[in-house]
């Protein structure tokens, strides 16, 4: 369909983040470093200066003006990687006014909506995530019809706009192959023809712009902008984050991949395991949780806990998204740590699992460049925990994004103080 | 994807025991439900064929024992036989010739779970509309209805709770309406029967649910506000009253013709006189003073309020009236009325002096509630409220027992109690711990190292991949 010109999208990503560089200098001393990129490290010091990691390791010079955090016994982490929440645009699923994480899109198609447009610093959401899980960085992902639109990274700084907290947009374009409603189709295989209609037209349509814009083509299957985003996806900018569950699905997800030569995720992965050589293979990437062994629908007959375990040994690169009681609703997107302790549970190794919660979602989402593992000049986002991160009763005792650990009272906490002790005197 | 928590939640009661003929008393507050009148005409149209199967004894040693009855004891031992808890402590085991002998080599043992908010048989999976069956949201009161008349004993969900270590369920009906209907207390066992899971003796629930689920599911109808609400459950309560006064009345004399049965009023009736628990699904403090209230109005006893996620707000008046809390540890946040929720709710609800339960209103929930507890406990701990895990064991073991008003015949590891038990591979509340084993009635009904000692529903047949079949093993 035609469409008269819209502002085209721009085609490079916005890199961004580290707006509000800390001048502080902190030098935190004695605990024991997981830097996830390399094994750990006893008695080690690592050094945040200017947001960044400026020195890790265990013979580290401290700088005299450094503040000095003794961590003996606590055990330090990067922050946190949540790689699909939708925080800051949905702020109560129940209250439609609180809710931009669906475009309402054209013929299912919302490739060109940018989720995070509508991000709202001011969630009372985000200082939950962070300081209760120790997730300093989450990808803010749209949802509905076949193609929601594209997705961002925010680290969850305090006090700092949209602009200051964005670390990187646009960072992945979000679809579904397993839900023939949501794409408007009636098979699942009539939804897969869209989408394969899709990325031809959206080829199509940049090989002939000029005859497009002169209305000199055949009718194409989206909107202008919503073929001019599909390039990014195209052009290998950024993978399509495609929401799969059945095992043949996944097969076509990844037939999809080779036919156009584009980059696949696949989240939710119920089946996964099922053809984890096949994903291995392919090399495409898997988002699911460790939490679900229920064949919620027929699409998820094979769902278990045991996926991420499998799925790692297979050698398939994977990331721990919540699917657990409460999952991704209101505040628990902080539990991630508890999903990487069951996926623990049920095979899968230590080490692979709090990879699986920060180097390798960073790895998806394009920011391992600056987040996910602890190193020399990677942003300051760094957990100090009061012991192993994934057993409950750990919690994150300080956490720094971008080398600052802003402690504030949550709404939540707020609460808690007040009714401490009853009945209560406001 | 997953049911719509919105519409599942539930709330629990107690009911005031009443004497045929008699007016509604006050509700005194600290007094059990009571013994009530007999129930006519038909209390149990649908009975029990539950029986335990027979069973070799089994004598646990050297495990560590959180019983829900008193300090942990280390280096002990239980013995279980003829479905019973004959024995447990600590020191040195009693000889047992006929059991057989397990060594829990330090592994801690606990009594079997129980929740008292499921909705699993109901909702079963693998869902979709076909087994939607936990919402009559046809009227705004059906308390004519009975969750087990829904519960498709096939559910795949049943056999993974019991892997979660989990013994005893309450299924409800959802919360589209004010007055649900009845729940049902199941053994988590394979039946072909939703009578063949049914606890024998166990009391029925009353479903009712305050705030935004029926004002949303009704709004064109009415009741569309919460005032629109509370005048619902009154006009309920009205009516039963008046039915259980007519049948009372002719219970004591006999005279003439039986008054008409009701279905809707032979519940609230039996409510009224104490033989049905009040289950109450209430997330804000307001109005779980308004429902309080009601049930002063009426003579019923609230039994428990669930989800209550404001239960911390007005912990002191459920201590008071010993109405429990069926709680989660960190839900919240994802409608207006959750919005308050905290992550010391259940600490600070226990701290009160009121009994405080992990619940679930979720298929996969139910299969932590130990990991759901240790999560609670530690927000406890960040607020000054320090749990160890002797008392910690009772949210999901004495505590849900006494909610079902089974707290004499399950929920801690003493002896005469049913031999419902759990052996864990480790601490209970570590996310790494799973249930190794699980007994109930001092029948194995779960191994996690034997695939024959894994239930597997008919639905699976087929369409699930055996856990044992494939790499990586077990469920």
């Amino acid at each position: 369909m035609r469409i008269t010109r819209i502002a085209a999208l721009t085609a490079a990503s916005i890199a961004l983040g580290s707006a509000a560089r800390a001048q502080e200098t902190v030098a935190i001393t004695g605990g024991t470093i997981y830097p996830v990129s390399g094994p750990k490290i006893a008695n080690a010091t690592i050094i945040l200066s200017d947001g960044v990691i400026t020195a890790i390791g265990t013979n580290v010079p401290i700088p005299a003006n450094a503040r000095r955090i003794d961590a003996t016994g606590k055990w330090i982490t990067p922050g946190l990687v949540s790689p699909v929440t939708s925080l800051g645009v949905v702020e109560i699923g129940a209250v439609r006014d609180t809710r931009d994480a669906n475009a309402r899109g054209t013929n299912n198609v919302a490739a060109s909506f940018r989720v995070w447009d509508s991000f709202n610093p001011a969630s009372t959401g985000l200082a939950v995530t962070r300081q209760d899980g120790g997730v300093t960085t989450v990808g803010v992902m749209p949802s509905g019809g076949m193609v929601a639109g594209l997705g961002a990274v925010f680290d969850l700084r305090e006090g700092a706009t949209a602009d200051g907290m964005l670390r990187k947009a646009p960072v992945a374009m979000v679809a579904t192959l397993d839900n023939a409603a949501a794409a408007g189709a009636g098979a699942r295989a009539e939804a897969l023809a869209k989408m394969r209609t899709l990325f031809r037209d959206a080829r199509e349509f940049n090989l002939r712009r000029a005859r497009y814009d002169a209305a000199a083509m055949h009718e194409l299957s989206a909107t202008r902008a919503d073929l001019d985003a599909m390039q990014l996806v195209l052009k290998g900018t950024i993978p399509l984050v495609l929401a799969v569950d059945r095992a043949s699905e996944i097969l076509n997800a990844i037939a999809l991949g080779k036919e156009f030569g584009i980059r696949i995720v696949i989240t939710g992965g119920a089946e996964a395991w099922m053809v984890a050589s096949q994903l291995a293979a392919a090399k495409v990437p898997v988002m699911t949780g460790a939490e679900n062994n229920i064949p919620t629908s027929f699409a998820e007959l094979g769902q278990r806990q045991e996926n991420l375990g499998l799925l790692r040994a297979a050698g398939v690169t994977v990331a721990i998204v919540g699917n657990g009681a409460g999952g991704e609703e209101g505040f628990n997107v902080r539990n991630l740590r508890y999903e990487a302790g069951n996926a623990v549970a049920y095979g899968m190794s230590w080490d692979d699992a709090l990879k699986a919660i920060t180097l390798a979602p960073a790895e998806i989402l394009g920011i391992a460049d600056r987040v996910g593992s602890l190193a020399i000049g990677k942003a300051a986002n760094v957990v100090i925990w009061s012991g192993d991160p994934f057993e409950y009763a750990t919690q994150p005792e300080r956490v720094f994004v971008g080398g600052k650990d802003t402690h504030v009272m949550t709404r939540q906490d707020q609460l808690t103080a007040r009714y401490r002790t009853l009945p209560v005197k406001y | 994807m997953k049911p719509s928590l919105v519409l599942m939640c539930a709330f629990a009661g107690a009911l005031q025991a009443q004497t045929p003929g008699a007016a509604p008393a006050a509700a005194k507050p600290g007094l059990p439900p009571g013994i009530g009148a007999v129930a006519l005409p038909n209390a149990d149209p649908f009975p029990s064929t539950y029986h335990a199967p027979a069973s070799k004894a089994v004598l646990i040693t050297n495990a560590t024992l959180l019983t829900a009855a008193g300090p942990q004891i280390d280096h002990g031992y239980i013995l279980l036989r003829d479905g019973k808890i004959v024995s447990v402590g600590g020191g040195t085991p009693p000889s047992a010739a006929d059991a057989e002998v397990v060594d829990a080599n330090g592994r801690f043992v606990t009594p079997g779970l129980i929740d008292t908010h499921s909705h699993l048989g109901v909702y079963a999976a693998p869902g979709g509309e076909a087994l939607s069956d936990g919402n009559e949201a046809t009227a705004p009161t059906t308390a004519r209805v009975w969750a087990e008349h829904s519960v498709w004993p096939q559910d795949p969900q049943f056999p993974r709770d019991l892997a979660g270590g989990v013994t005893t369920l309450q299924v409800l009906p959802g919360s589209a309406n004010l007055i649900g209907g009845r729940s049902v207390v199941l053994k988590v066992v394979p039946s072909v029967s939703v009578q063949g899971m049914k606890f024998p003796g166990a009391k029925y629930g009353l479903k009712m649910a305050c705030g935004e689920n029926p004002k949303r599911v009704y709004a064109s109808r009415g009741p569309s506000t919460r005032m629109g609400n509370v005048a619902g459950y009154r006009a309920a309560w009205i009516q039963a009253e008046s039915y259980r006064r007519r049948w009372d009345k002719w219970i004591a004399d006999k005279s003439g013709d039986p008054p008409q049965r009701d279905l809707e009023l032979e519940t609230l009736a039996e409510v009224l006189r104490g033989n049905i628990l009040v289950h109450n699904h209430c997330y804000r403090a307001d109005e779980m003073m308004q429902m309080i209230d009601i049930s002063h109005e009426f003579g019923y006893r609230i039994r428990s309020f669930h989800h209550g996620v404001e239960a911390y707000k007005l912990a002191d008046v459920m201590a008071r009236d010993s109405i429990s809390g069926s709680l989660w540890s960190d839900w919240g946040g994802f409608k207006m009325e959750a919005i308050d929720g905290i992550r010391g709710n259940l600490a600070l609800v226990h701290n009160a002096g009121a009994r405080a339960i992990v619940h679930s209103d979720d298929p996969s929930g139910s299969q932590r509630l130990n990991q759901d507890a240790s999560k609670a406990r530690a927000a406890g701990l960040a607020i000054g409220i320090a749990i160890d895990d002797a008392t910690l064991v009772k949210w999901i073991t004495i505590n849900p027992a006494w909610a079902l008003d089974l707290h004499d015949r399950i929920g801690s590891l003493e002896v005469g109690k049913n031999a419902d038990v759990v052996l864990w591979s480790g601490n209970p509340f570590s996310v790494y711990t799973r249930a190794d084993r699980v007994f109930i009635d001092g029948a194995t009904r779960y191994d996690r190292t034997d695939p024959k000692q894994q239930w597997r529903t008919d639905f699976e047949l087929g369409y699930v991949p055996a856990p044992s079949a494939v790499s990586g093993g077990r469920r």
